[in-house]
């Protein structure tokens, strides 16, 4: 649905973004994941038209982004990073004037009015001047302007930036809501929101591909096993003879307090783990995952670099 | 065309929500008054006086004694306003962050141009039918000549439709309100003292300094003569200031 492929962008001398490729499928959501400075708000500016790339190419919806400009623009949805909002007008109307420009035609504009109020949660504030409403709700009239038109690719660049948490878990909710009608991307440097709403990320930094792909994915080529971390009320040689003798465990190792055992991916070994537990009186005090959490797996991609 | 249309009554919307579009015409309809009635005024004066010899008589002419100072007056009158309506049209759109939203919606560039220029024409057009109220008094109390009066109008519709193309080509050049202003205000001033310049020139220079004055070509109109070549002016001027505002646009996004 998204594809880019070689894509670079100069300011003069500074190089934005170099030889970006990466691939969004219908109906995901995916994170554009990437420190400050990193090329996101540039990549998503290359893909909604409103920047020209330096070089390489980019397609949304099966549409070429410099060939065929209009119709990109027609099924792309656009949140800027700076929430394009006129203080004068109420919600209503600058819904009806964004519908306008985004060709709805008359007669469904009021239905469509209708449906991104409905989706976004504007109804309280629908009659009211934007200069009044707040920060929360200024932000859903962003993310409904981008829906207006019911585009088949919503790009959302930091669409939770600068709100208190509840609105946070709310805009969240929403996105997540989007989920196989739209394809969304998101730009994000919060790693928490790419864990709740995405379902895979492409992360950049210094304008370079680090690595893209599902979570899962990428958290697969990290390590070769999957497995956990067991807290039990001892941990000592002992209880890991005693997990050797499970089935399919590939490894049992002590880590200080805690009980690292591994299996092959594709596995998934907890269940026998906890009988294991059970039947030999062994009280478990905490069992974790030991896949690599995004935050080890961003600051790894980030800092170190991956074959990919 | 539609387009267009959701531009201008977009434009229109925030002019009319803002203070300024209010103050400009308010401002301009009270100087307009006070010219047109202090130019009525010295008319009867000047009327009455010459009413004692009948030579002197035949040459009273309200076109000639109050329309066409008049005209000038809000020829210049203009010159200090206009920047103020075009200021804003791109230079705001800049600053909020909102020309994303503008472009990358499937709306061409140049309607969006001639969405923003129709609406500063609409706030020109309504300070200037608003003004004219009170001058229609002289039709009901005298007989002035239609075609100097209409002319007239006309040529300070023009002469602001070509301002406010200039201002509209500014106000894309900067994000700050002021500056833009300031550099239209300069530009025209610039224009203005041309045709004091024309006087000390010579031969073609004279003539192409003339050519270039804004106010040489609304002198003819306000004497009720239309001259394609005034016209001609002023719309290419009016092109030429919309053409260089596309021009910037592009130029700023693929440089």
């Amino acid at each position: 649905m998204i594809e880019t492929e070689q894509l670079t962008k100069k300011y003069g001398d500074l190089v934005a973004i170099q030889n970006l490729s990466f691939k969004v499928e219908e109906g995901r959501i995916w994170g554009l994941l990437g420190p400050n400075a990193a090329g996101k708000t540039t990549t998503m500016r290359i893909l909604t038209g409103y920047l020209p790339a330096t070089s390489g190419r980019a397609s949304v919806a099966g549409f070429d982004v410099f060939e065929q400009a209009e119709a990109v623009k027609q099924s792309i949805g656009y949140l800027p990073e700076t929430v394009p909002l006129y203080p004068e007008m109420t919600v209503e109307s600058y819904l009806g004037f964004v519908a306008e420009i985004k060709k709805v035609p008359a007669a469904r504009k009021k239905a469509a009015v209708d449906r991104a109020v409905q989706i976004a949660g504007l109804q309280s504030v629908r009659k009211r001047l934007i200069r009044n409403i707040s920060r929360g709700y200024k932000q859903r009239t962003g993310i409904a302007q981008a829906l207006i038109h019911n585009p088949r690719v919503v790009i959302l660049d930091e669409p939770t930036i600068g709100l208190d948490p509840a609105q946070i878990k709310e805009i969240r909710d929403l996105i997540k809501s989007l989920k196989g009608e739209h394809t969304v991307m998101l730009s994000t440097h919060i790693l928490a929101e790419v864990k709740e709403v995405c379902d895979g990320v492409v992360i950049i930094n210094e304008g370079k591909l680090m690595a893209s792909g599902s979570l899962e994915e990428l958290a697969r080529s990290f390590s070769q096993n999957d497995g956990v971390y067991l807290k039990l009320d001892r941990a000592d040689g002992e209880v890991l003879n005693l997990f050797r003798q499970l089935p399919g465990l590939k490894e049992a190792a002590l880590e200080g307090a805690e009980i690292r055992l591994e299996w092959p991916w594709g596995q998934d070994l907890r269940t026998q783990v906890l009988k294991f537990c059970l039947d030999r009186k062994l009280e478990i005090k905490e069992m974790r995952s030991l896949a690599m959490n995004i935050e080890e797996l961003y600051l790894r991609i980030v800092s170190g670099g991956m074959e990919q | 065309m539609s387009a267009i249309w959701s531009i201008t009554k977009k434009e229109l919307v925030s002019y009319f929500t803002s203070p300024i579009a209010y103050i400009v015409i308010a401002i301009f309809i009270l100087l307009s008054g006070f010219f047109f009635y202090s130019l009525v005024w010295w008319f009867n004066t000047q009327a009455m006086q010459m009413a004692q010899n009948p030579y002197y008589f035949q040459q009273v002419n309200i076109n000639q004694m109050v329309f066409a100072p008049l005209f000038h007056n809000l020829s210049i009158i203009l010159l200090l306003m206009l920047p103020v309506v075009s200021m804003r049209l791109f230079s705001e759109e800049k600053k909020m962050g909102t020309e994303e939203l503008l472009f990358t919606s499937p709306v061409s560039v140049i309607q969006i141009i001639l969405g923003k220029y129709l609406a500063s024409l609409v706030v020109l057009l309504a300070m200037l039918v608003l003004s004219a109220i009170p001058t229609i008094f002289t039709f009901i109390h005298g007989n002035p000549e239609p075609a100097p009066y209409l002319l007239g109008y006309l040529g300070l519709f023009l002469l602001g439709a070509a301002f406010l193309a200039l201002g509209l080509f500014w106000s894309a050049l900067t994000e700050n309100q002021i500056v833009s202003a300031v550099l239209t205000f300069g530009t025209l001033l610039l224009f203005w003292v041309l045709s004091w310049a024309a006087y000390s020139a010579r031969g073609l220079w004279q003539d192409v300094l003339n050519y270039l004055s804004f106010f040489e070509h609304f002198d003819g109109m306000t004497k009720g003569i239309l001259d394609t070549s005034d016209l001609v002016y002023y719309l290419s001027f009016a092109f030429f200031g919309l053409f260089l505002t596309h021009s910037v646009i592009q130029f700023r996004r693929w440089r």
